[in-house]
């Protein structure tokens, strides 16, 4: 299958896609953020229909509105009950919004199937070097603050506690939340993409019992299902998406019953 | 040492206490009581500053302070063991040797917790008493000379309560760790204190650990 240029590019653009979305998603899962990154997408997907509209790339489009938005999710109210209300009606308008933009601007819809649902085979060099860029932005971030975003993120109380800034925390993590949804969007769609955010790590949660083991877990599920991924679909045709989700929904069920199976043994 | 010099809050327009004076020695284990709402979290708050006063000053000797919160959120999916909870407190480093003596100030801390049996349990799956040991060992790991428990024992079984507060007793004697035990419970107050702290009537004052009784911890009026 590598014979394929397309093929290789699909590989490598993926590769980091599920590195990042692997690691980010340990601390969207610990923050008890999963609902938050699936708005996100959904309001990446507004962004990236924006971006057709006006003429941009859909991956600033995408960027610009899940930037902002995660910015002023950050600033609210930190009492998640209210932020989670306020969240879902935000992110109705914004699937509105992308809606509009979408039939507004004059290309197919194909494009918008491209945006929803993934459309890794298609995708170009120039658009692979700009998300492996994005992507080692982020990989960098966590290394920088991996100390103390692990404090704040597993125990916020604690890390407040003992002092740390966890406001400055808390909105770095925010950028590079966003900043992920946009790039894994590239492959598993705005749609699917919380996929990967959230059940590698949410299945890792279950099986090991440290940050770095549940990073390494989380990293590993999600490489393992984009990869089995792509090559099913190159020798199916059927699409990349529906075998991530089913792989990482196959693991997240498994590790939960190992978890139960654990507990009673 | 910590000195606390006509110190007010106010929330808005709600006040919650004013003109608060006392003084907390090294090697000080003292209690710090009244009725829920008195303002005693929000003290503490000020002193390891969490929150701000609005007027009076606070003097310390400028010591490291542990400060164990009074609520937590772990619920029974939380993923960490004890002992990579309480690394989280932690400092990275990437120096070998530095590694190495962290390594061993875990296991000291896991040590004198009585933590070291059950370090690799999840901490979601632990008792309340469990618990609370592995939130004070977490404090613990800065150093620090001041030791803050807001309402630790609560909601623990008397055994289990007297069993955390041997734990701290000890470190009071041991290694002159100066406490303050923020509580409900009369006899606890009674059993390990040496002074207590009583808020009324919007201040502080100091009362004879001994004549501390029930009514003193319901609300007034
Ligand atoms: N962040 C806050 N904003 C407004 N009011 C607060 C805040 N924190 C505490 N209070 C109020 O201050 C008073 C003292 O609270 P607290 O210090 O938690 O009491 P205690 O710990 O003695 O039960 C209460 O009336 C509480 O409602
Ligand atoms: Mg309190």
């Amino acid at each position: 299958m590598f014979g394929y240029e397309f093929m290789r590019e699909a590989f490598i653009a993926s590769t980091f896609i599920a590195i990042t979305a692997g690691l980010v998603g340990v601390f969207v899962v610990s923050r008890n953020m999963s609902f938050l990154s699936h708005t996100l997408s959904e309001i990446g997907f507004a962004g990236a229909s924006f971006g057709i509209l006006i003429g941009i790339s859909p991956l600033v489009g995408m960027i610009l509105f899940t930037l902002i938005s995660s910015i002023a999710v950050g600033s609210l109210s930190t009492e998640s009950s209210r932020r989670e209300a306020s969240i879902s009606a935000i992110s109705s308008l914004f699937i509105g919004l992308g809606i509009l933009f979408l039939s507004l601007s004059s290309e197919s819809s194909s494009y918008a199937t491209n945006i929803l649902f993934g459309s890794i085979v298609g995708i170009s060099a120039k658009e692979v070097h700009q998300l492996m860029i994005l992507a080692i932005f982020v990989i960098l971030i966590f290394i920088i603050f991996y100390k103390p975003l692990s404090f704040d993120s597993f125990d916020h109380i604690g890390a407040q506690a003992a002092g740390l800034k966890t406001r400055l925390l808390s909105i770095t993590f925010l950028v590079t939340l966003a900043l992920s949804v946009s790039i894994g969007a590239q492959i598993v769609g705005s749609l699917l993409v919380f996929v990967l955010l959230t059940l590698p790590a949410a299945t890792a949660k279950y099986i090991v019992h440290s940050v770095p083991k549940m990073i390494i877990v989380s990293v590993g599920l999600s490489l393992i299902g984009v990869w089995l991924g792509l090559y099913l679909a190159f020798i199916t045709n059927w699409p990349v998406t529906f075998f991530i989700s089913t792989f990482e929904v196959i693991a997240y069920f498994l590790g939960l019953s190992y978890k139960n199976w654990r507990l009673n043994h | 040492m910590i000195k606390v010099e006509n110190l007010s809050k106010r929330f808005g327009n709600q006040l919650v206490f004013e003109n608060l004076n006392f003084q907390i020695n090294d090697g000080d284990f003292i209690s710090l009581v009244g009725p829920n709402g008195s303002g005693k979290t929000t003290l503490v708050k000020i002193i390891i500053g969490l929150e701000k006063s609005s007027s009076g000053t606070i003097k310390t000797s400028g010591q490291t302070i542990g400060y164990v919160p009074q609520f937590r959120n772990i619920d029974s999916d939380y993923p960490l063991s004890i002992e990579q909870f309480i690394r989280l407190n932690l400092k990275i480093t990437l120096n070998p040797e530095k590694r190495r003596q962290n390594n061993d100030l875990i296991n000291t801390i896991l040590q004198r917790t009585g933590l070291t049996e059950i370090k690799d349990r999840p901490l979601g799956l632990v008792s309340g008493g469990e618990k609370q040991k592995a939130y004070l060992a977490q404090a613990l790991l800065n150093d620090p000379k001041t030791l803050i428990l807001d309402e630790s024992t609560a909601s623990l079984d008397v055994e289990v309560k007297n069993q955390l507060m041997d734990l701290v007793q000890e470190l009071n004697h041991k290694y002159q760790l100066t406490v303050i035990f923020i509580t409900h419970d009369y006899d606890l107050t009674k059993k390990y204190t040496k002074r207590a702290l009583l808020f009324k009537n919007k201040t502080i004052e100091p009362i004879d650990v001994q004549k501390v009784s029930k009514d003193m911890f319901e609300m007034e009026g």
